[in-house]
């Protein structure tokens, strides 16, 4: 029971960390709740074909298909971060201050829904999959699971939903005036984590060889596989070795997303524009 | 340029992404040649051999075969790695050069399953 708990705790506690943000970057935007689920949804689902398909998955590229394709959608999910940044960067300030002004819910783009329910879908398969893997795992094991088993899964899912509610309410209790700064730089640090985390799968795969030297151990002071070490490596993508080619695109991913947003912000009339 | 539409933003990450991956297909090596062989069995929740060894600054490939009649997640937190093994198949987890030392191995599914990697 106790595995069984850990296991999906850990899982939907990564996930929810996202669902989390996702739904404060949302918060008063009509029609989110439905886009937000349907991510959640499709996500669930994606996890159950990847799960069913691992086998013939893992065979393809020469026995690096789990990597490659842990990687593609880590990519598309780095995409549909940095597109929403930019797109709320043109479109945020002014939805923000119709908001306030009407003081009630306005319809934003559905398009920045679409892609925020992507990375949560995306988010949702992959560490979806490994919990039906391995609570599919006991229950072979066990002929037909047991009890003991549902009831960690349940609690590790509800304590994972937790962690979900607590990330949402504590970026709530954000002034609005500072929660659209702290949620792009949010979602700007967890697009570049995944793009780091994406070269690490294609490190794995031997497809990215270059720059593949130790740039710094911080091991001794948080490992990564620390309950810590975890959230942040989910959150801003800590990683205690990272390889020198994880940094730059790491780097790199801040660097593009930050020059997409100037360079697509709305223009300032109201607000002298910094030079 | 505040007047961009929406459209050549599109195209913009488009072109980024499309770059970063010819980048990175442009980056595959051939440096597995070199890599030293090691081979693991999960068998009745054990691997076998318990005890991997290696020689220290070479490139390890780890072919791991799954005996078990469940799912593994072959996983190393020293080594940074996790790689799901399906029933009765192989894979390979790729190895960085490492320092001498001892490096954990463990299935993550089933966590009393645990070896080491001892590199000299």
């Amino acid at each position: 029971m106790l595995a069984a708990l850990i296991i999906v705790f850990r899982e939907v506690f990564e996930a929810g960390l996202i669902v989390g943000i996702v739904m404060a970057v949302t918060a008063g935007v009509r029609g989110r709740a439905l886009w937000i689920s349907g991510g959640v949804g499709a996500g669930i689902l994606g996890a159950c074909v990847v799960a069913l398909f691992t086998g013939g998955l893992s065979q393809l590229f020469g026995g690096t298909g789990q990597e490659v394709f842990n990687a593609g959608i880590l990519g598309f999910a780095v995409v549909m971060l940095t597109w929403h940044n930019v797109w709320m960067s043109r479109h945020g300030r002014e939805l923000a201050e119709e908001l306030r002004a009407a003081g009630e819910a306005v319809v934003a783009g559905s398009k920045s829904l679409l892609a925020l329910a992507i990375v949560v879908a995306v988010a949702v398969l992959r560490e979806g999959s490994e919990v039906v893997l391995f609570l599919y795992g006991v229950a072979a094991a066990q002929g037909g699971g047991s009890w003991a088993m549902v009831t960690g899964g349940f609690a590790g899912l509800v304590l994972g939903s937790l962690v979900c509610l607590l990330t949402y309410l504590g970026l709530l209790s954000i002034p609005s005036r500072y929660l659209f700064g702290v949620t792009s730089a949010l979602i700007a640090f967890l697009a570049a984590g995944m793009a780091a985390q994406a070269i690490a799968f294609l490190e794995q795969a031997n497809i990215v060889t270059a720059l593949d030297q130790t740039m710094w151990n911080t091991s001794w002071l948080l490992k990564d596989s620390s309950f810590l070490g975890r959230a942040l490596h989910t959150l801003i993508g800590y990683v205690d070795q990272p390889t020198a080619m994880q940094v730059v695109v790491y780097a790199l991913t801040l660097a593009v997303i930050a020059i997409l947003m100037k360079l697509f912000a709305t223009p300032q009339a109201q607000r002298p524009r910094a030079a | 340029m505040s007047n961009c539409s929406g459209a050549l933003n599109r195209r913009h990450i488009l072109a980024v992404i499309l770059l970063a991956s010819a980048a990175a297909l442009a980056a595959r090596g051939a440096q597995a040649e070199d890599a030293v062989s090691l081979s693991l069995t999960i068998k009745d929740g054990k691997f076998e051999p318990a005890e991997l060894h290696a020689p220290a600054g070479r490139a390890l490939e780890i072919h791991v075969t799954n005996l078990n009649t469940i799912p593994s997640e072959f996983e190393s937190s020293d080594l940074h790695f996790e790689k799901i093994v399906p029933v009765g198949k192989e894979a390979v987890v790729r190895v960085r050069p490492q320092q001498p030392g001892r490096y954990n191995l463990f299935d993550d599914f089933h966590r009393e399953t645990q070896g080491v990697l001892v590199v000299q």
